[in-house]
């Protein structure tokens, strides 16, 4: 066991070093690049055994990803943002087929306008395909929750992908202190690959994800993966039990910070969340009596849990870095329909959009939410779903749109 | 070209028992599943078919299916990335966990000519420059069958589709795909048709006995989609042959050879007039202006073939 600077990428390349990946299809996109770039030395310098395959596109690749997974082998992929959509038809397709494997998607936000940072509006794209998803908030955690996701997809209760979500630059390039777990030890958590009953031999012919006709046969396969999705909810616990008994760390499905005392509570999700936690201790040095839910398993959503940690709370601030645009934020939207007629329920859950392109969400910001909250609660009355921005910010714009006019203006001259 | 190597001299020669199911849904006289019959009996089922969307796929229907072998059916753009994953899973679990070589399979892509000439190309010229050891087969019945048969990339100039049922037709041409698949210099590229099925069986053993991709162009006579009887197909295959519309070729190792060339070529018109889709062209009156560019442009492709020797 051994402590060591590693970027966020770099913890996930080592994740799926120590899970033994077989197979590795591939295609580079920004921040994920050094994932695969990372992958590629150790299989080029012989201290990993696996085969990288440079796809010619990321619906390729998911395409080969399910392909060999459904031909028995281990396997490895990570995209981001754009390449997550492009491969998004892929998504639902090998999660159809129950292939078992592991995508880490580094979040970035969506063109149009084009962006190279950070926020969830990727992995909120594909939160209905039948692929598990766990948020890192930590460097650590992109590795342990690579070996953990190994196992919930491989669980023969659950057989499905799953994917690891970490924020780009905020943790793609960040580097952070991370245990690398001994080898020996990893190798006899993860396991060896258990093909179950996906496989393609000469021997034992088979036809996988082939049409059906009419909607109960649909019905049926449809059901029986939101069912394994959801019986991961339990095997994550065991899972994430053997983990901490294994390594000493400990991920539970929803983590929780000063929240059961607090009176008002902040949701949020990934790396920001951990500004979230700064704030909280301010505030609480500043005499509020606030906490932090922060769920980590988003696939399947951990309902039970979220219901137990939020009930009696007397106000929610759910902080999206996403946006589902003519709605809101998808996690307010969530949770809203998770609490719902749920005795307990808190009577305010306000709605905060922020930290959309790597946008930061400041510590003052964090107050301005809090007091929100807290006028909420006094009137109680929920307050109208905010889109974070400052008046500096404004000006900014301001200022370039003046400077886009002049130029537009000058090349009308020119030509 | 007659390859004397080979264990298909004359008709007798091909395989007398069919390996590929009968009761399924494909139309009658439908001139893909005619060549899938005979690709297939020669393949064998050590094969795993990766299917895109198109007629085909409907082969294979919960809990049905007429393959003796495998089969996953993908995506209409990505097949040719579901025979890479599977063929390096199959080289891994050779190589690092002793799957034995008997328990190998020949990964087989097939696609209908919408995916091969359009949706499916950027991942099909992806896995010919990876080198992948695969076995391509398009059936090409000129357009996009499945939805109702609007023109594709593969649709002939003149054809009335779904899509294109105006005085002329389809205004466009047909792609080169032979040439475009040729210009990744694969390890083999060849034309079949069902209605030859010597000449088919031949090139398919080829394409068994060489590693790296080996890419098969079907015509597929469509009596749904080219709107003619069902009974008229194999008529219809062998006239695209012997009017020279359709020629029967294979390039290997950097060079293309024809494999029957129609010496006496029929008027292009003995084939088009036996199809509702060019019907336009005879009536209510011939129009000599189309029918003559459509002549022209088969005499043009022998022409160029006959300087080239071959
Ligand atoms: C991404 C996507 N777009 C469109 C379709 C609808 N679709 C299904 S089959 C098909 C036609 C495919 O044409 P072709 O490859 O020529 O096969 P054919 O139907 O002629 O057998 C289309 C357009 C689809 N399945 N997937
Ligand atoms: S539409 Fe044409 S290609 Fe499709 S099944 Fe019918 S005859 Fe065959
Ligand atoms: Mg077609």
């Amino acid at each position: 066991m051994s402590r060591t600077l590693l970027t966020g990428n770099g913890a996930a390349a080592w994740g799926a070093r120590l899970a033994h990946a077989d197979y590795i299809p591939a295609f580079p996109i920004t921040p994920q690049t050094e994932i695969i770039e990372t992958l590629a030395q150790w299989i080029d310098t012989g201290q990993m055994d696996s085969r990288l395959v440079t796809l010619e596109s990321e619906h390729s690749m998911i395409t080969a990803a399910g392909g060999a997974a459904a031909t028995g082998v281990r396997v490895f992929s990570a995209t981001s943002s754009q390449g997550l959509l492009y491969a998004m038809e892929m998504l639902y397709t090998v999660a159809g087929w129950r292939t078992p494997f592991v995508l880490v998607n580094v979040s970035r936000g969506l063109s149009a306008p084009i962006t190279l940072e950070a926020d969830h509006n990727d992995v909120m794209a594909a939160r209905d395909c039948g692929f598990l998803q766990l948020h890192c908030a930590t460097c650590q955690e992109v590795l342990d929750n690579t070996l953990i996701a190994y196992r919930l997809a491989e669980d023969e209760r659950v057989r499905l992908p799953v994917i690891v979500n970490l924020d780009g630059f905020y943790l793609s390039f960040t580097r952070e202190p991370v245990i690398i777990p001994d080898p020996q030890e990893t190798t006899a958590f993860v396991g060896p690959f258990n093909p179950a009953s996906i496989h393609f031999r000469a021997s034992a012919p088979e036809s996988q994800a082939v049409a059906v006709l009419g909607g109960a046969p649909y019905s049926y396969f449809r059901y029986e993966l939101h069912l394994a999705a959801q019986n991961a909810l339990s095997v994550y616990d065991e899972i994430r039990a053997e983990f901490r008994e294994t390594f000493g760390r400990d991920y539970p499905a929803v983590d929780a910070y000063h929240a059961e005392d607090a009176e008002l509570v902040f949701v949020m999700l990934g790396s920001f969340a951990t500004k979230a936690r700064a704030a909280v201790d301010q505030l609480r040095e500043a005499g509020w009596s606030i906490g932090l839910v922060q769920p980590h398993l988003l696939r399947p959503f951990p309902e039970p849990l979220l219901q137990q940690l939020l009930a009696g709370k007397r106000g929610v601030a759910v902080i999206d870095q996403n946006l589902s645009m003519g709605k809101g934020g998808v996690l307010h939207t969530e949770l809203a329909a998770a609490l719902y007629g749920h005795p307990d329920a808190p009577p305010v859950l306000a709605s905060f959009i922020g930290g959309l392109g790597g946008r930061d969400i400041t510590a003052e910001e964090f107050f301005e939410i809090a007091r929100v909250l807290r006028d909420a609660v006094s009137a109680g009355r929920a307050p109208l779903p905010r889109l974070l921005y400052t008046r500096d910010e404004l000006l900014e714009i301001r200022k370039l749109q003046a400077v886009a006019h002049v130029e537009r203006k000058e090349l009308g001259k020119t030509t | 070209m007659t390859d004397t190597t080979t264990r298909f001299r004359r008709m007798k020669d091909l395989p007398s028992t069919h390996l590929l199911g009968t009761g399924t849904p494909m139309c009658a006289g439908c001139g893909g599943l005619e060549a899938l019959h005979e690709i297939y009996d020669v393949l064998g089922e050590k094969t795993v078919f990766v299917n895109a969307a198109g007629c085909m796929t409907l082969l294979s229907v919960y809990p049905f299916t007429p393959f003796r072998g495998s089969w996953l059916y993908t995506a209409m753009a990505s097949a040719p990335a579901g025979a890479q994953g599977i063929r390096d899973a199959l080289d891994i679990l050779r190589e690092k966990k002793g799957l034995p070589p008997e328990e190998d399979l020949e990964v087989v892509v097939l696609t209908g000519d919408g995916a091969a000439y359009g949706m499916g190309l950027s991942a099909t010229s992806g896995a010919m420059e990876r080198d992948l050891d695969f076995i391509y087969i398009c059936y090409d019945n000129e357009g996009y069958g499945n939805t109702g048969q609007q023109y594709s990339g593969a649709t002939p100039h003149a054809a009335r589709t779904a899509t294109s049922k105006g005085a002329h037709g389809f205004a466009g041409y047909k792609k080169d795909l032979f040439s475009i698949w040729a210009a990744h210099r694969p390890a083999y590229v060849a034309t079949v048709i069902g209605s030859e099925p010597l000449d088919l069986a031949r090139k398919i053993e080829t394409a068994r006995s060489l590693k790296g991709p080996r890419m098969i162009i079907s015509l597929a006579p469509c009596p749904t989609g080219w709107d003619y009887d069902p009974r008229d197909s194999v008529d219809i295959g062998k006239l695209a042959v012997k009017t020279g519309v359709w020629p029967l070729k294979e390039y290997r190792d950097g060079r293309v050879l024809h494999t029957k060339v129609p010496h006496e070529r029929l008027p292009v018109e003995e084939y088009l007039k036996k199809q509702g889709r060019f019907a336009h062209l005879f009536e209510p009156e011939r129009d000599e202006t189309l029918l003559d560019e459509l002549q022209a442009k088969v005499d043009v492709y022998w022409s160029s073939v006959e300087l080239q020797g071959g």
